[in-house]
């Protein structure tokens, strides 16, 4: 075992990790904890773009960005969270453009900026071109622009260190209210050697993304299974709105691989087996640019009306054949690439089957708006923060706009970063790390390496099979209380037959059979939180559709859900939303 | 209750048996094998001419043996974990599709080759970076930094566009003859990100970059054998890139 001293740790090298990085380590003495390669994680699959009121290409202002972030949100978004975003997204883009992220040009040379679903002028008149992007690779460019940018700071990495447990001086949920509760540092496990290492640090930020493998169809990476959400629901802190998850409409079909909003943003239409664009009933104003909430449920209700294509009717068809194919070349190069080569479809030609894919978690570790991490409604962790995908702060609300997220990676990991050095600097020392602090990881370890040839009876992967795949039917686009209720019981017996789990490596390093185990054991914890959050939350509201409460319900649920773990199952508390400006209106588009 | 896409539809194919033969290396050695030694082992599996080798991989994982270590993470070929060897080229496990790689014969997959393996299908991808950060790959500018973005025209833009695209899987790198067995070589890889920056035309440290590249360990090495660019799963044309590169050193004009 290793012990290292730092004065920030931020946990996570993607989009956010790595923008915090630049401020902090600036400031304060910093180490990134990453369980992948930096350029591997996720922001590098964002295609479509990053949304600021540049006004470059036509009339557009961050207030209207706001209220489209806001109504977007079906009204869950907290407004003065919201109002940062939209205003600091004008130097957020522009920042990206000085460290050298080439994006598409205009032709005086300007960044371009292109159409995306929710985003509208004035309020909801018509689509606006609020997008900044370069091709259909926007994240790939932030990911490898940030990256650039932390080797030219020279940024410390731990590349491979996977973080499994989280250190503070006191139980959060035993500290009574406005008792000062701080961060300690963090433990991780060296993925090349097997190696245990503590870092104590003043302060710690997490930026580990998201969690979308605990559904079978989805966007997002076989490392996303929730590792920071986990760690910090273990270390006794609350989750907030984790039953809010976004269905991307556009996955291919079968595979759940992404296929950009910006294809409908460049003219793609979705249409139903007769050839219908059937958008045009569910959202008549702005059609297949609705938020994508709306978008994936009008999908879902065709293919369910029978109105699906292929031979099974099970997917709908994403139409870009009337481009042309020098426009598709240019602006869609990638995600045409991928029907092609995954499904064999010619995009120029054919039209592409997609069908709704669990994409992004709008909920995640309540934050506030500079990033510190709440234990309760008002009380903050000293020295603990996080940034991106794993936080909520909440900017998203009850369902996300595309472009929103490279957004908020960059402006909340900037402030996440100079919150957390600015509380190094000002902090003498860190908190007492208890000698023993390693010992719940080491326990972990231990029992699940002494599985190997032993008495175990499941497989991670078919514990993993069975919690994805009721997911995918019982917690998916639509859900009621009976499908609800089986997925309560379902993934209450699958945390059962996790304790019987056996590995079968019984190597000290690149244990990667270990590491599939223990991400289960987060993915299994997530799971039963946004099902008891769905469960709870009797409304229909952005990503989350009841169909025993098809309307949404502003009297009793205009509040935020705050899960938290005990050993009693998942204990659902609620905190207010904040609204300045706007009062939630009916959504239509 | 949810209308899910149980199963891909699309291009549906009778299941089929395919054998992979991976060669394979346990750091801790095992009862029949050296720490580090390198063997091979075959296994069926039961898989779609329309599946991934990587599902393929998954499989043998997931229900046979779960000490096979490989690097994984998009499954879709933007991230670049996954680059190794299949049947003798160097691919992404994730984009390439059995049905591509006449599923009748045994598939053989090893590391990529060129660099320290790890364990099974895991390299050690240190030196692989650390040439990447030779070359300065960062925006250099002098002066104050306008107040809103430095213009660049469409053309300009497009003059740097392929050598964007990389991922750094290595892939290119680690199918170079000239990088097996010159240690110093910078490889294939390290002049793409060097081009990216050379040819932005925001960009003012070509020369000091070209200066790296003109060192003995640089672009000279390069043999134009073209294994790079058909490598590139990203489709960069990465021997054009290198000739510009070279094209620049001895022009003295970009």
């Amino acid at each position: 075992m290793t012990h290292h001293e730092y004065d920030v740790v931020i946990v996570g090298a993607g989009g956010a990790g790595m923008r915090a990085a630049l401020e902090s380590s600036q400031r304060a003495r910093t180490a990134v904890l990453t369980k992948l390669y930096p350029t591997r994680s996720h922001t590098g699959a964002a295609q479509g773009g990053m949304a600021a009121a540049l006004a470059n290409v036509e009339d557009d202002n961050a207030e209207w960005h706001v209220f489209d972030t806001v109504k977007g949100g079906d009204y869950l978004v907290d407004q003065d969270a919201a109002e940062i975003l939209c205003n600091e997204a004008i130097d957020a883009v522009l920042d990206l453009e000085k460290m050298g992220l080439p994006f598409n040009r205009t032709p005086e040379g300007k960044v371009d900026q292109r159409r995306f679903g929710g985003h509208t002028r004035d309020h909801g008149q018509a689509p606006v071109r609020r997008s900044c992007y370069s091709a259909d690779r926007t994240g790939h460019m932030i990911l490898q622009t940030l990256y650039q940018q932390c080797i030219k700071q020279e940024v410390e990495f731990f590349n491979e260190y996977y973080v499994l447990d989280l250190i503070l001086d006191k139980d959060p949920q035993a500290a009574a209210p406005g008792e000062d509760v701080s961060v300690a540092g963090v433990v991780a496990l060296e993925l090349s050697t097997g190696e245990i290492h503590t870092f104590r640090a003043k302060s710690v930020i997490f930026a580990t993304g998201g969690a979308g493998k605990v559904f079978k169809t989805t966007s997002n990476a076989h490392t996303l299974t929730g590792d920071g959400m986990g760690i910090a629901l273990g270390a006794g802190l609350p989750l907030e709105d984790m039953e809010f998850f976004q269905f991307h409409p556009t996955g291919l079909a079968g595979l759940g691989i992404l296929l950009s909003e910006a294809a409908r943003g460049e003219g793609g239409i979705l249409r139903n087996s007769e050839g219908e664009r059937f958008m045009e009933r569910y959202a008549p104003t702005i059609k297949d640019l609705a938020p994508r909430d709306m978008v994936a449920r009008a999908m879902a209700n065709e293919v369910r009306e029978g109105r699906g294509a292929g031979p099974h009717k099970d997917y709908v068809l994403l139409d870009l054949t009337h481009l042309e194919p020098a426009h598709i070349d240019e602006k869609l190069p990638d995600i045409t690439e991928f029907a092609r080569t995954y499904l064999g479809v010619e995009p120029y030609t054919e039209p592409v089957p997609v069908y709704p894919t669990a994409h992004y978690a709008m909920g995640g570790i309540p934050t506030t708006v500079q990033g510190e991490v709440l234990r309760n409604n008002t009380d903050t962790v000293k020295g603990l923060y996080a940034a991106g995908e794993v936080a909520c702060v909440s900017v998203h609300g009850a369902n996300r706009l595309g472009t929103n997220s490279l957004l908020d990676i960059n402006v909340f990991g900037r402030r996440a970063g100079i919150a957390a050095a600015e509380h190094a600097v000002a902090t003498a020392e860190a908190a007492a790390f208890p000698d023993d602090a390693a010992a719940r990881v080491e326990g972990i370890v231990t029992r699940l390496l002494a599985t190997v040839g032993g008495s175990g009876t499941e497989r991670v992967a078919d514990v993993r099979k069975a919690l994805q795949e009721t997911m995918d039917r019982n917690v998916q686009v639509f859900r009621d209380a009976d499908s609800l209720e089986e997925a309560t019981r379902v993934v209450a017996e699958l945390k059962e037959r996790y304790k019987d789990v056996a590995i079968h490596d019984r190597g000290q390093r690149f244990n990667t059979d270990l590491l599939e185990a223990i991400e289960l054991g987060f993915l299994l914890e997530i799971a039963e939180v946004v099902v008891a959050g769905a469960l709870a939350r009797q409304e229909s509201r952005g990503g989350h559709y009841r169909e025993d409460f098809p309307t949404r319900d502003d009297e009793k649920f205009m509040h935020h859900t705050m899960a938290y773990a005990t050993g009693e199952g998942v204990r659902l508390d609620t905190k207010p939303v904040v609204v300045t400006k706007y009062q939630p209106m009916e959504r239509k588009y | 209750m949810t209308a899910t896409a149980e199963s891909p539809a699309v291009g549906e194919v009778q299941a089929m048996l395919v054998t992979l033969r991976i060669l394979r290396s346990k750091p801790e050695g095992s009862d029949d094998h050296a720490p580090g030694e390198q063997y091979w082992q075959e296994f069926q599996v039961e898989a779609h001419a329309t599946d991934r080798v990587l599902d393929a991989l998954h499989k043998i994982k997931w229900e046979q043996d779960g000490s096979l270590a490989f690097r994984r993470s998009c499954a879709h070929g933007v991230c670049g974990s996954d680059a190794m060897r299949i049947n003798a080229r160097n691919r992404l496990a994730c984009k390439t599709l059995l049905k591509d790689l006449n599923p009748a014969k045994p598939i053989i997959v090893e590391p990529i080759k060129g660099l320290p393996v790890e364990k099974d299908l895991i390299v050690d991808m240190e030196p692989f970076f650390a040439s990447y950060r030779e070359i300065m790959p960062f925006l250099m500018t002098t002066g104050n930094a306008p107040t809103r973005e430095r213009l660049q025209s469409p053309e300009e833009r497009a003059r740097f566009d392929d050598t964007t695209k990389c991922i750094m899987c290595a892939a290119c790198t680690t199918s170079c003859p000239v990088f097996w067995t010159d240690g110093q070589y910078f490889g294939p890889q390290a002049i793409v990100g060097a081009h990216r920056f050379i040819f932005d035309s925001r960009d003012e440290g070509q020369w000091d970059r070209l200066e790296v590249l003109n060192d003995k360990a640089g672009v000279w090495k390069c043999r134009t054998a073209f294994n790079c660019t058909e490598a590139c799963p990203r489709g960069i044309e990465v021997t054009k890139a290198i000739s510009e590169v070279k094209k620049a050193l001895t022009t003295g004009a970009i």
